[in-house]
Order: structure tokens, then sequence, then C-alpha cells
């Protein structure tokens, strides 16, 4: 019974730990509309764990090491002649089928891709969860050292130039921030569902805020009940964990955006 | 470092020496030599795709110089009213947070600048939900925030009618006179802006001509670029007709330029 406490006890924190650095880095995603760039960072590090594997380094290293190279490919293609999300769709999925393929020619090692691709929260170690909370909060830190210049670069480029911000460089520091998320996360909900990790809780976040900042810690909040009440739901029902907290976080989005559309329809 | 007088040197807030500016292979820009003293209102008028935007964000800094320089003077405080801003619906934005980025003010430094900016009872409303004119004034006052020397409009009327930004031309006129800054701006509507003008600089991808609204509405290079009817526009406006006319004046229609593309 202990060992049972003790493995879901770490499940649930690494579930948390994810959900308080993903959901305020989602908030920017959602609104510079880089839901797509979530997506091909994350689809990139499957090629990640496969070269990682092959080359006998930490799995970590190599998905950071991709979804890095992968954030900094699309930044620097972007509007060379391709529209954004055709871009996106090319690299996301070929990194992704290439992925897939560089681990079908490892020999002699025998890795469950599931694991990868729907995460295994609940085989989380101590050394994983030391990774995974080191990250995130490295991933809070940076949000919190540049959060205003984040915030004007979203509003808009030349607002920033003229405020002595250089664009750019706050972009950088959102796909390092990605990178990072990505190859923590890639352990409790993996590869496919990184990115709703990002997304649904800051969605499900906004009708309620009036600000950024209690946005993100809305989003917080929800990704964190996500994680903790969809790996019960996983334990009652015998379900997958990590598709289990996607789940319990699309049901939050459903239920914001039905009291949203109320609180709106009684307000106007 | 070429050496100049240092009255002068200490009075220009910006200085542009025979700027050119490349997007991809297009020249935009080509040999812009001119400088903004403090107080000015200038205004830069253009046909669509004439660099004025490009111009203006050279001056902030956000357009690298292919050639040329731009020199600003030091500590220079710039207030920057963009073109247009989309703030994302999925961005939950008060107007008071809105002011306090990237830095933080005081309630009563945002207030002060809402009231000179003529937005004073919008500060607990959201960015998203204020109609145009609302939001060029909530923009206005949050250039006003850093006091500046120099306040720089982008097409900052677009999408207002004509009382509409006529109103907010005279708003400016007052924010000078009581901020003593100079005013950077670029518009299309001639008519309104030229007339409230020091100083005119007709711009296509060159300094075509430039000089008080008068001269530049009658000289030949600018007559060429928005045929003649503007000028009467202007002298229409100059007896201080603010209220809607039905203008039929040429903004920018297609006149062929008689200049060749200066390289």
């Amino acid at each position: 019974m202990t060992f049972l406490d003790d493995f879901l006890i770490r499940a649930a924190l690494a579930g948390i730990g994810v959900a308080l650095a993903a959901a305020p880095l989602g908030c920017f995603v959602v609104w510079r509309r880089m839901a797509y760039f979530g997506d091909a960072t994350a689809h990139a590090s499957i090629l990640g764990v496969a070269l990682a594997l092959s080359f006998d380094v930490s799995v970590f290293a190599g998905v950071l090491a991709t979804a890095l190279a992968m954030a900094t490919t699309v930044s620097a293609l972007a509007g060379r002649g391709y529209a954004m999300d055709t871009l996106l769709g090319v690299l996301a999925h070929s990194s992704l089928a290439f992925g897939l393929v560089a681990v079908s020619f490892l020999q002699g090692v025998r890795i469950d891709l599931m694991a990868y691709l729907f995460g295994d929260i609940l085989a989380v170690g101590r050394a994983d969860l030391a990774v995974i909370w080191g990250g995130e909060a490295l991933v809070l830190a940076l949000l919190w050292w540049r959060w205003s210049a984040l915030l004007t670069a979203t509003l808009n480029p030349d607002l920033a130039h003229a405020a002595g911000i250089d664009p750019r460089r706050e972009q950088m520091v959102l796909t390092i921030a990605l990178a990072l998320v990505v190859a923590v996360a890639i352990k409790v909900v993996g590869v496919l569902l990184i990115a709703a990790m990002l997304l649904i809780p800051a969605a499900a976040a906004r009708p309620f805020a009036a600000t950024p900042e209690r946005m993100a810690a809305i989003a917080a909040l929800l990704g964190m009940l996500s994680a903790t009440g969809g790996l019960q739901l996983a334990f009652a029902l015998d379900t997958p964990a990590g598709p289990s907290i996607v789940c319990l976080a699309a049901a939050l989005f459903a239920a914001s955006s039905l009291t949203g559309l109320l609180l709106h329809r009684r307000r106007g | 470092m070429p050496q100049m007088p240092e009255s002068r040197r200490r009075m220009s807030l910006i200085a542009l020496n025979n700027l050119s500016v490349r997007h991809g292979g297009n020249t935009v820009l080509s040999g812009v030599s001119l400088t903004i003293e403090p107080g000015e209102i200038v205004t830069v008028v253009g046909p669509n795709g004439s660099g004025k935007s490009t111009l203006l964000r050279s001056v902030i800094g956000a357009q690298k110089p292919a050639r040329g320089t731009v020199t600003r003077a030091p500590g220079l405080r710039i207030g920057y009213v963009p073109q247009k801003l989309h703030i994302d619906p999925t961005l939950p934005l008060t107007v008071r947070r809105f002011l306090s980025l990237p830095q933080r003010v005081s309630d009563a430094r945002a207030a002060e600048a809402l009231e000179q900016a003529g937005a004073g009872d919008l500060a607990a409303r959201q960015m998203s939900g204020l109609s145009g004119g609302q939001f060029q004034r909530v923009l206005l006052a949050r250039a006003l925030l850093c006091n500046p020397q120099l306040l720089i409009l982008d097409e900052a009327t677009q999408g207002l009618d004509q009382p509409g930004s006529a109103a907010f031309y005279q708003r400016i006129e007052k924010v000078r006179q009581e901020l003593g800054c100079a005013v950077l701006m670029v518009s299309h509507e001639l008519h309104v802006v030229m007339a409230a003008s020091d100083r005119v600089i007709c711009l296509n991808g060159h300094v075509c001509c430039e000089g008080a609204p008068e001269h530049v509405a009658s000289a030949p290079e600018y007559r060429a670029l928005f045929g003649t009817g503007t000028q009467g526009a202007l002298a229409l406006y100059r007896h201080e007709h603010n209220h809607s006319h039905d203008h039929d004046c040429a903004h920018g229609n297609g006149h062929d330029h008689p200049h060749e593309a200066a390289e």
C-alpha cells in the first residue's frame, strides 16, 4: 500500500509541476496564436528521443536539443514564402515521421514507443521528478523575469521597439521556455498531448480573467486540477493516465465556455 | 562624427542622414534626410507604399537602415502611437493594465495621462471592448506616460470618421501646447492633418518636397502626387470647417510621379 501511495504521489507531483509552468506559458501560446508552434515543437521531440537513445545520452537532453532546434528553425523560416501554418504542418509531421522511422532503426534497444507518445506518468521516478520540477522552475523564473517585455511584444512588435524591447529576443525566450516544457512534459502526457496541457487550461481560464496575470493564475489552477483529478480518474476507471488528464481539462474547458457564454448573455 | 555646431547638435531631437531602407529586394526609402526640432509638428504625407510607415519605424528603431544614419538626441523620450493595434480577444487586458506595459506606472500618473488624452473614464474597461476613437485615445494616453519629447503617430486616425479624426488632431495640438513636445505624424488625410502642421514632408520613396503646409500644397511635386483638389480642401479646412464634408479630393489617386526613382 505504501508503494502504491508513493507512485501515485510522485505522479501527482509530476502532473502538478508540468501544469504549473505549462499553463502560464500556454497563455502566451494562445495570445500569440502559436498553437501549432507548440505542436511542431512537441512532435519533433520524438526524433529527439530516438537520437538520445542511439547516442546514449539522456532523453531529456535529446528532446530539449531537438525541440530547441525545431523551434528556432520555425522562427528562422517564418515569413519566407510559405504561410506559417503550412510550414508548421510540414515540419511537425515530417519530424514526427522521421522520429518514428529513426526509432525503428534502433537495434538492441526495445523502447516503449507508446510511453513517449502518450506519456507514462505512473512510471515517474525520483530523478524524473527532480528534472520536471527543475525544468518547470526554470520556465517559471524565465516568464517571471520577462513578463512585462513578453506581454508588450505580444501586443505589438513596434510598440515593443519604441519601448526599447527587442521582440525577437522575447520570441526567443518563449521558444526556449516552450522547448523546456516539452522536454520535461514528455514523460507526463507524452508527445501527442503536450500541446493540450499548454492550450486547454489557458483557454478555459479566459472567461474568468480581466487581466493577463489573472488568466495565467487561473490557468495554472485549472491545469493542476486536471492533473490531480485526471490521475484519480485514471486510477478509479483504469484508464490511461495522460489522456485522462487531458480529458478532464477538456471537460473543464467545456464547462468554462458554457459559463462564460451565460455570463456574457446576462451582461449583454 | 561630422562636426556640427554645438547648438544644432543639442537642438535636434532626431536627425536622419541620407537614410535608405530596403525590404527584401525593394528600396523603400532612399536618401532621406530630415531633422525634427523640439516642439514642432511635422507631418509626412505620401501615397500608399511611399515609405511613410517605414520612415517612422526607422525613427523608433524598429527598422534597420540599409544605408545612412538615424541619430536620436541622447536620452530622447519617444511616445509612439502605432497605426493599429490588434488585441487578440483571447488576451484579457484592462486599459489600466495596458498603461503599465512595459513599465509600471502609478494610478495617479495613469489617471493624469488618460485625462490628457480625453479618456479619463476608461481605466476599468477591457481593451477589446473599446470603440475605435476610445482605443486611439487610450493609445495616446499610453504614449504620453513617458512625458515624451517627441510624439510619433502613425495613421493614428485610421478608422475614425472625419469629425472624429479632426477632434483627435485638435487634441494632439492641445497636448503639444501642454507638454511642449514635438510631433511627427503620418497621415493620408491631407486636408485634416496639414492644417495642423508646422511643416509638411511629402514622401514618395524619397523626400519630394517639404516646408510649410501652404508651400507644399502649391508645390508642383505635391500636386503631381495628389492632384490640385487638396489645396482647396486645405484652404477650406483653414477656415475651421471641421464638421463632416463629402470630400472628393484625391487621396493619392494613382498619378504617376514625375521624378525618376532615385537610386
